[in-house]
């Protein structure tokens, strides 16, 4: 009895302990799944980190040189091209993408249109818009500045699609790779940085 | 009330003319200027102040089930101490077990003292747009106020205080979702911009000290108090992830993170924001 008592005197002493030191112990994975309970299933796998994720938090966005080789040959292989092989598109279609922001966030369910590149957030870009962001280089004149080389808009199309393909852990989303944009959104967005009739060049 | 009237009148006109985004956004920029000086010369003139107030009854009336005013709710000075508790938080409370915030505290207060069901409490938290704060968030808004012109000083060197913070770091720099945000993504520089919007540099303790002590804030273009469970409830929202829940562990780690880095730093709730 002595012995009963003993136990369950200990086993409620634990109990209290971690109870203690629960919050102290919590893991990030923990936590955030907490506090997102109540997110319906299908927005379940938007509170985990993917692999290149995980590193590029942990190492805030400066990889060892390892990882971040391993980061960009996995972005590399996650790079669809587009069937016919043309990677631009209609620069005037590419110009609303860029200024959409809709999309994806949980007031915009259900979808009232595609979602948007958001790219004046973060970039400047055709000169007239005057409202946008500097997270990003200003991407002013960036078809004239490449020479508008075919490879610069190949290259511009992969980045657009995962930026980890160039720049590992880069603070661009993935837009290809994560389907915000799909491959004819890329290639109108492509032809907006890279057609020399486009507004971003003239 | 009559400085507030003049300010509020320019604002208002600024938003309806037709303006380019820039020179619109530039005109609240000056408006909000403006509007701060005037609340230099007479503190009074801050509409936020009116949620203050209505918090201030709210923490004095008896509600809930038992009927029990907020006056016997310890924020950690103990109880029905509220001149300077908004200072020292967030911190450990021994009787939560857990590092609260002042929002979280308050939802323990109105849970074990009144009665009221946590779960109904963190339903629907956050007013929607051009709403006003909801009762919680005008109870935080009086507390806060009354920490206002003090330095903050959160309780926070515990190892289990130490612990979350770290907690709260390494959440502010987690990223997932379709956007591949975290906090860091908009908050780890200064000088930059979202479209026109500032980001402050949240992570860098100068920066933090300016505008951390600022919440719960009176938003200009909202024309209503934000907390900053529901500052941080919106950017979660921008980072295109589902609703958090108010007072959770993740949310009060990471408002731990933000008021250790603001450190030091002065109060001045409700401050005026965009
Ligand atoms: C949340 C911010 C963000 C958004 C949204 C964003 N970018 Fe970026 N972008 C960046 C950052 C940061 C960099 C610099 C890092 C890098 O090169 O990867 C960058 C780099 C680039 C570059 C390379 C510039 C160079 O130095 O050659 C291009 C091109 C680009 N972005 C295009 C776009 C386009 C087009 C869109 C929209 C479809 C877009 N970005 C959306 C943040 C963003
Ligand atoms: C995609 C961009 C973006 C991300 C990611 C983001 N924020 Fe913000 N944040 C903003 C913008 C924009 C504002 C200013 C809003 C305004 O002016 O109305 C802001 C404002 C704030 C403020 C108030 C700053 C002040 O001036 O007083 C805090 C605090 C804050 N964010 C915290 C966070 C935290 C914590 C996270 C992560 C959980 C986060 N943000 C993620 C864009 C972002």
């Amino acid at each position: 009895m002595r012995n009963i008592l003993a136990a369950t005197a200990l086993i409620a002493a634990a109990a209290i302990s971690t109870a203690a030191y629960a919050q102290q112990k919590l893991s990030a994975d923990d936590a955030i799944k907490a506090a997102f309970a109540k997110a319906p299933d299908d927005w379940k796998d938007r509170l985990m980190p993917d692999e290149t994720m995980k590193h590029c938090s942990a190492f805030k966005n400066n990889p060892p040189a390892a990882i971040a080789a391993q980061i960009q040959k996995a972005a590399k292989a996650s790079i669809k091209y587009p069937d016919d092989g043309k990677f631009m598109g209609d620069w005037k279609k590419g110009e609303a993408i860029a200024q959409s922001g809709y999309g994806m966030r949980f007031t915009d369910y259900p979808p009232q249109r595609a979602s948007g590149g958001n790219c004046y957030a973060c970039h400047q870009l055709a000169p007239k818009e005057l409202s946008y962001g500097t997270i990003g280089p200003s991407l002013l004149n960036y078809g004239k500045l490449k020479g508008f080389k075919e490879e610069a808009v190949k290259a511009v199309y992969e980045r657009i699609y995962n930026s980890h393909a160039t720049l590992p852990c880069s603070n661009m989303p993935r837009l290809g790779a994560n389907g915000v944009l799909t491959i004819d959104q890329i290639k109108d967005v492509v032809a907006l940085l890279m057609s020399p009739e486009s507004p971003v060049n003239k | 009330m009559k400085l507030t009237g003049i300010v509020l009148g320019v604002l208002c006109a600024c938003v309806a003319f037709a303006a380019p985004a820039n020179a619109q956004d530039d005109a609240t920029e000056k408006a909000i200027e403006q509007y701060r000086k005037m609340l230099k010369a007479d503190p009074w003139s801050n509409p936020g102040l009116l949620d203050a107030d209505r918090g201030e009854q709210l923490w004095k009336t008896p509600r809930g089930p038992k009927n029990v005013s907020l006056e016997k709710c310890d924020l950690g000075k103990g109880p029905g101490v509220v001149d300077g508790a908004f200072a020292e938080l967030p911190r450990y409370f021994a009787d939560a077990k857990k590092v609260l915030d002042l929002e979280a505290r308050l939802l323990w207060c109105m849970e074990t003292l009144q009665g009221f069901d946590r779960a109904e409490l963190v339903k629907n938290p956050h007013p929607s747009g051009g709403k006003p704060v909801k009762e919680l968030g005008a109870i935080a808004t009086y507390v806060a106020h009354k920490s206002s012109g003090m330095k903050f000083a959160p309780k926070l060197d515990t190892p289990q205080a130490k612990a979350v913070v770290a907690l709260g770091e390494e959440l502010f720099n987690r990223r997932s979702g379709p956007f591949d945000f975290s906090c860091a993504s908009c908050h780890s520089t200064s000088g930059q911009r979202i479209r026109l919007q500032g980001l402050p540099h949240l992570s860098d303790p100068e920066e933090a000290k300016k505008v951390v002590g600022e919440w719960p804030g009176y938003r200009v273009s909202s024309s209503h108090v934000m907390t900053m469970q529901h500052r941080v409830f919106d950017c979660y929202w921008q980072m295109r992830m589902p609703r958090v829940e108010l007072g959770t562990d993740a949310t009060i780690a990471i408002i731990a993170y933000l008021s250790k880095t603001a450190e030091g730093g002065e109060i001045s709730a409700p401050g005026l924001k965009r």
